[in-house]
């Protein structure tokens, strides 16, 4: 299948791509697809209820950030985040077990596959209102400063947030008082049903920085290593200016907006997603990365069977996970 | 013992914790510089600085998420709402984040917020300046609401609502600011939460009343008095949620009569809940059905022959009262 | 296959439970169609129950005293061969409810048992109920009273329950001074007080020696007041009217007849051989009877969003008993002569005082005459029977003063009023047939044709 190769934004260089860092995104991002895709399955059995918003597509986007974050960095997200949660170092087989609504589920099983948390893991959730929590991220970047820390939030939004009052609030707060916050949207063109030109009176939603004074960059967001660019200056500056940016990652999913929305339904055609799939995030970086003499074959072997293996482990630990307790209800209503 | 003002009260007590701990911060309109649109917070950004007190842009929705938000990583935030009729453009924040953020997930991160300002019917401040909201609130599991009466119930539970790891409504009253009452000076004078008082003892029937409407109650309660022999027991919840019912319980039990008093409108207000849990664990022992005198269905009007209709008067408190007392 | 299932009937709109008084056949006896089988208690009367098929009485399914839903299942009459597996368990006697007391009150066991114990061992006291600050609510724990059936339904609050319970006093005795009459702790108080010797007079309290000389009281009887419970068939009474007056649009229409002549045809029709005993009231019927059919719209009632006009003419007679008021239905008025009607009136009239009705009897009135002509009543306006459309209020017959052709004379007059159901028919429609009554009234060889 021919790859197509299109940089957006700066080109990314091929060769002096590290084997180690090759590695480390490939897994990362083939995880994050074939959790999703065994997400998908698990849905489609009934093991799985309510919403399910898969990724499929957008690894390249949370994979490039985090992987320029320290441990002690935060992440907040939507409910498109299980990639985000995977790629902040949240345990596998615990995003399954709270998909599956059982105990032993990163949030006890009570917050479902829109609700992830991991404290340890400096995960922040894991919300369902859109543009809801991008307040909360600038509360995040806030309390560091506050406490004089040098940490950095990345906070991720898709395009459908960019309307969205609090977007504004939460940029012109951060701009005010130089808060270590990166914005992160991720731009796949449509929020649920609508197309950017349909929601938008600006679509080069980078431009938005430029109403409160930050710096606005987009990035290709199928291209890892272009993401892990532009977010790792954007990082930086939070870090040493606490000068926030906008970041736009142009992206696509190549699923529907949940699993309730076939593919390519009624607001975009088959045509255009069998024409995004070419640019698949996966593809792009393996080819790169043979390229670069950073990956071959035993290496994309061994990654490939070690992914699936802790995708397959991940759902017997959820399989045999039991539900929570009944006492568990009403419990954590109050601190 | 000290002579102070509610607002007075209300700021010693954010002094107190203030200095107490330093992870507590003010955050809100005009809360800096100008001291509080009404004085509330007055010498706070002179005694702690601009780290600590910090004046906002209007944008409730923005600054409340940014409490919650630093709350979730260690912080304990007191958001000030310049009137609470304004905290409804935050309600997405409230609701849907502070209230269930613990919940959602699985007990990792407690928001120990306070959002904190005046509400209720003041003076002439027309529909949407002075509503009773803590209907709204009370109905939401995570949160809890606190509305104080006098100063001392000002101080001693906005000193509890700091300390306490859940997000704390707090509904003071425009009209309350300048009232005086005697405040213990000790800076560990705590009021705790989910406690009531009995304000004013009596035999004959229980009235649950709190906030400015409160006083009206103890007006009413001791023409009653005067007039028909009739000894009324105040209750003030003061917390509203979580409430203490069994000391309201025990108070129906001794007298075998109820009233509630509320500014807001009476339909889902705070009497149909009270009424409830008291039909339904005293119910042998009343003597008439619980009595609800509520605000008017109708926003608060400008005029102020109309405004005085809308809350519950005196006269319509007293007429309640005999008529519980079949008199 | 000739399997006859006896139920229950309902008799009535409001009938929901019917008590069996006794059996008149045993399980075994030859039955015949048309046989007595039993008889039943209704909120009305006593009536007998017709077997509608022939065979042997198989079953017996309900005892003597036994109070069943209407509908129940309560015997069996078969052919010996008949497999009467198909029917399932025998029908349980449903859950008693007086019949009186209106709905929810907690089955009992047997009917009118002043029960001692408690059916349930009492719940354990709410030492730890509702927790300062929670939420739940644990309910009130107390040892649930011992139920009595067949209670009226007085209105006191809960509190004055417990106390009247408490202090032994009977609630249906207390007089409510509460809102609406309701009983409330104070008057139990002043009850539990009454009973309590009175403290002695403080000196100087009682009243000094009146001048005036006391007026002999007339003997009254001691106590404040005497509630007298409503016996079923008040109640059932007053659940009607309300039934009635509440939802009916009525309008009332009066008119005096005249009744010299038909006083006179009355007394002939007395002195033939072998004549009943013909009352006024009889008169009264055949008029209304052959009026109705040609006014077939007061004939008529309101069923749903029509108006149902009958093609026969049956007549509801109300009867005053001490108790209340019981309305027999003479079938195929308009059909029946003077005679039959006589006859037939005073046999519904005298089992209706001995409360041997049957079933049909109670129900299916088109149209019903309600005389207070024999006390001094000069008119009155009465409450339609619901479903029917109107009802016709008869008063007593006297001397007036009238003027005929200018002149001032004696004259027998009697005033009738009709009370309509405003859904139905229209003031015109209404004066049209009183008009028609009135002429076949002052016309009456009309009613021997």
């Amino acid at each position: 299948m021919a790859v197509k190769d299109k940089t957006g934004g700066r080109p990314s260089a091929g060769a002096g791509l590290d084997g180690t860092l090759a590695r480390t995104l490939l897994r990362q991002m083939l995880l994050i697809r074939r959790f999703e895709e065994k997400a998908a399955e698990m849905y489609a059995l009934g093991k799985i209820g309510g919403f399910l918003h898969l990724y499929i597509g957008q690894e390249a986007v949370a994979v490039g950030a985090i992987s320029v974050l320290r441990a002690d960095d935060y992440v907040i997200a939507g409910y498109r985040e299980h990639g985000h949660a995977l790629a902040k170092g949240v345990d596998p087989r615990r995003v399954m077990a709270e998909l599956f609504g059982r105990k032993d589920g990163v949030s006890k099983g009570k917050g479902g596959s829109m609700h992830m948390f991991d404290r340890a893991a400096g995960f922040l959730g894991g919300h369902a209102i859109v543009g809801g929590y991008i307040p909360i991220a600038t509360g995040v970047a806030f309390a560091i400063r506050y406490g004089d820390g040098d940490q950095v939030i990345l906070c991720f939004f898709g395009d459908g947030s960019v309307p969205q009052g609090e977007f504004h609030e939460s940029l012109n707060l951060a701009a005010l008082w130089k808060l270590p916050v990166v914005f992160v949207c991720e731009n796949n063109r449509y929020a649920m049903g609508t197309a950017i030109e349909r929601a938008l009176a600006q679509t080069d939603i980078r431009r938005f920085a430029e109403a409160y004074g930050l710096p606005g960059e987009a990035c290709d967001g199928m291209d890892v290593l272009a993401v892990r660019d532009t977010v790792s200056r954007a990082v930086a500056r939070a870090r040493a200016e606490r000068t926030p940016t906008l970041v736009e990652a142009r992206t696509y999913r190549f699923r529907g907006h949940s699993m309730r929305d076939p593919a390519a339904a009624i607001y975009r055609t088959k045509d255009e997603v069998e024409e995004e799939k070419r640019r698949d995030p996966l593809l792009l970086f393996e080819h790169r990365g043979r390229r670069a003499g950073a990956l071959d074959d035993s290496s994309v072997h061994a990654i490939t069977t070690e992914v699936e293996a802790t995708v397959a482990e991940a759902v017997a630990f959820a399989e045999t996970s039991p539900e929570p307790p009944a006492e568990w209800l009403t419990e954590d209503v109050y601190a | 013992m000290a002579i102070l003002t509610y607002r007075e009260a209300l700021n010693h007590a954010h002094r107190e914790e203030m200095e107490r701990d330093e992870r507590v911060f003010l955050m809100g309109e005009e809360v800096g510089i100008y001291g509080g649109a009404y004085k509330v917070s007055q010498g706070l950004l002179e005694k702690f600085g601009e780290r600590r007190v910090i004046d906002t842009p209007i944008c409730e929705s923005g600054f409340t998420g940014v409490g919650i938000g630093a709350a979730m990583v260690g912080l304990r935030p007191i958001i000030e709402m310049m009137t609470f009729n304004f905290a409804l453009v935050a309600l997405d924040q409230i609701v849907n984040h502070a209230a269930k953020i613990h919940y959602m997930s699985g007990g990792q991160f407690s928001i120990p917020l306070v959002i904190r300002g005046p509400g209720g019917p003041a003076a002439q401040l027309a529909a949407q300046h002075s509503q009773s909201m803590e209907s709204y609130f009370c109905h939401v599991p995570g949160l809890k609401v606190v509305r104080p009466t006098t100063p001392a119930d000002a101080k001693g539970l906005l000193k509890s609502a700091i300390r306490d790891d859940n997000p704390v409504i707090f509904i003071e009253s425009e009209v309350l600011y300048g009232m005086k009452g005697e405040v213990p000076d000790d800076a560990d004078f705590l009021i705790p939460l989910g406690v009531a008082e009995v304000k004013r003892p009596g035999r004959d029937v229980t009235a649950v009343a709190y906030s400015s409407l409160y006083y009206r109650v103890v007006e009413a309660a001791e023409e009653v008095e005067r007039t028909d022999g009739i000894s009324v027991e105040i209750i003030d919840p003061r917390t509203l949620r979580p409430m203490d019912t069994e000391t309201i319980l025990t108070s129906v039990r001794k007298t075998h009569r109820a009233l509630v008093a509320e500014s807001g409108a009476g339909f889902a207000g705070m009497g149909s809940e009270i009424a409830a849990f008291i039909t339904e664990s005293a119910f042998d022992d009343l003597d008439a059905p619980v009595w609800r005198v509520c605000g008017a269905n109708a926003p608060m009007p400008y005029a102020r022959n109309l405004e005085r209709l809308k809350t519950p008067s005196k006269d319509r408190i007293v007429d309640a009262f005999r008529k519980l007392c079949a008199v | 296959m000739a399997v006859t299932k006896v139920v229950m009937p309902k008799l009535s709109e409001a009938m929901e439970t019917g008590k069996l008084l006794r059996w008149l056949k045993q399980e075994g006896d030859r039955i015949s169609g048309g046989d007595i089988v039993a008889e039943i208690e209704t909120d009305k009367a006593d009536i007998e129950l017709e077997a509608f098929g022939s065979g042997i009485l198989r079953k017996v399914l309900i005892a003597p005293g036994a109070t069943v839903p209407v509908g129940s299942l309560i015997a069996i009459i078969a052919d010996p061969a008949d497999d009467l597996g198909a029917l399932g368990a025998a029908a349980q006697p449903g859950p008693s409810a007086a019949a009186a007391a209106p709905a929810s009150t907690p089955p009992a066991p047997a009917p009118v048992a002043p029960a001692a114990a408690p059916a349930l061992p009492p719940l354990p006291p709410p030492a730890a109920a509702a927790t300062r600050g929670s939420d739940g609510q644990a309910p009130a724990a107390t040892a649930p009273a011992p139920f009595v059936a067949g209670g009226p339904r007085l209105k006191a609050s809960p509190l004055a329950k417990k106390l009247a319970q408490q202090a032994g006093v009977d609630l249906a005795q207390v007089r409510g001074t509460g809102p609406g009459g309701r009983i409330i702790q104070r008057d139990i108080q002043a009850v539990a007080a009454q009973s309590r010797p009175a403290p002695a007079a403080a000196p100087g309290a009682s009243p000094a020696a009146s001048p005036v000389r006391a007026v002999p009281a007339i003997a009254r009887l001691a106590g404040e007041s005497e509630d007298q419970p409503l016996s079923p068939l008040r109640a059932a009474i007053a659940r009607q009217m309300v039934q009635s007056k509440g939802p009916v649009p009525h309008f009332y229409v009066t008119t005096e007849i005249a009744m010299e002549r038909a006083s006179a045809l009355r007394e002939e029709l007395q002195a033939l051989p072998g004549a009943p005993k013909v009352t006024f009231t009889d008169l009264i019927v055949r008029a209304s009877a052959i009026t109705l059919l040609k006014h077939p719209g007061v004939n008529a009632s309101l069923h749903g969003e029509a108006i149902r006009r009958y093609r026969a003419v049956h007549l509801g007679l109300a009867v005053a008993l001490d108790e209340g008021l019981i309305t027999p239905v003479l079938r195929d008025a308009d059909q029946k002569s003077v005679f039959q009607i006589a006859s037939e009136a005073r046999d519904l009239v005298e089992r209706t005082r001995a409360r041997k009705l049957r079933a049909q009897e109670l129900s299916g009135a088109t149209f019903t005459v309600s005389n207070l002509g024999m006390f001094p009543v000069d008119e009155f306006s009465a409450i339609i029977n619901p479903p029917e459309g109107a009802i016709l209020a008869v008063g007593a017959i006297g001397d007036k003063p009238v003027v005929v052709n200018g002149q001032l004379a004696v004259g027998r007059r009697m005033r009738v009023t009709l009370s309509c159901d405003h859904r139905v028919m229209d003031g015109a429609m209404a004066a049209r047939f009183l008009a028609d009554l009135k002429a076949v009234l002052e016309a009456p060889l009309a009613l021997l044709v």
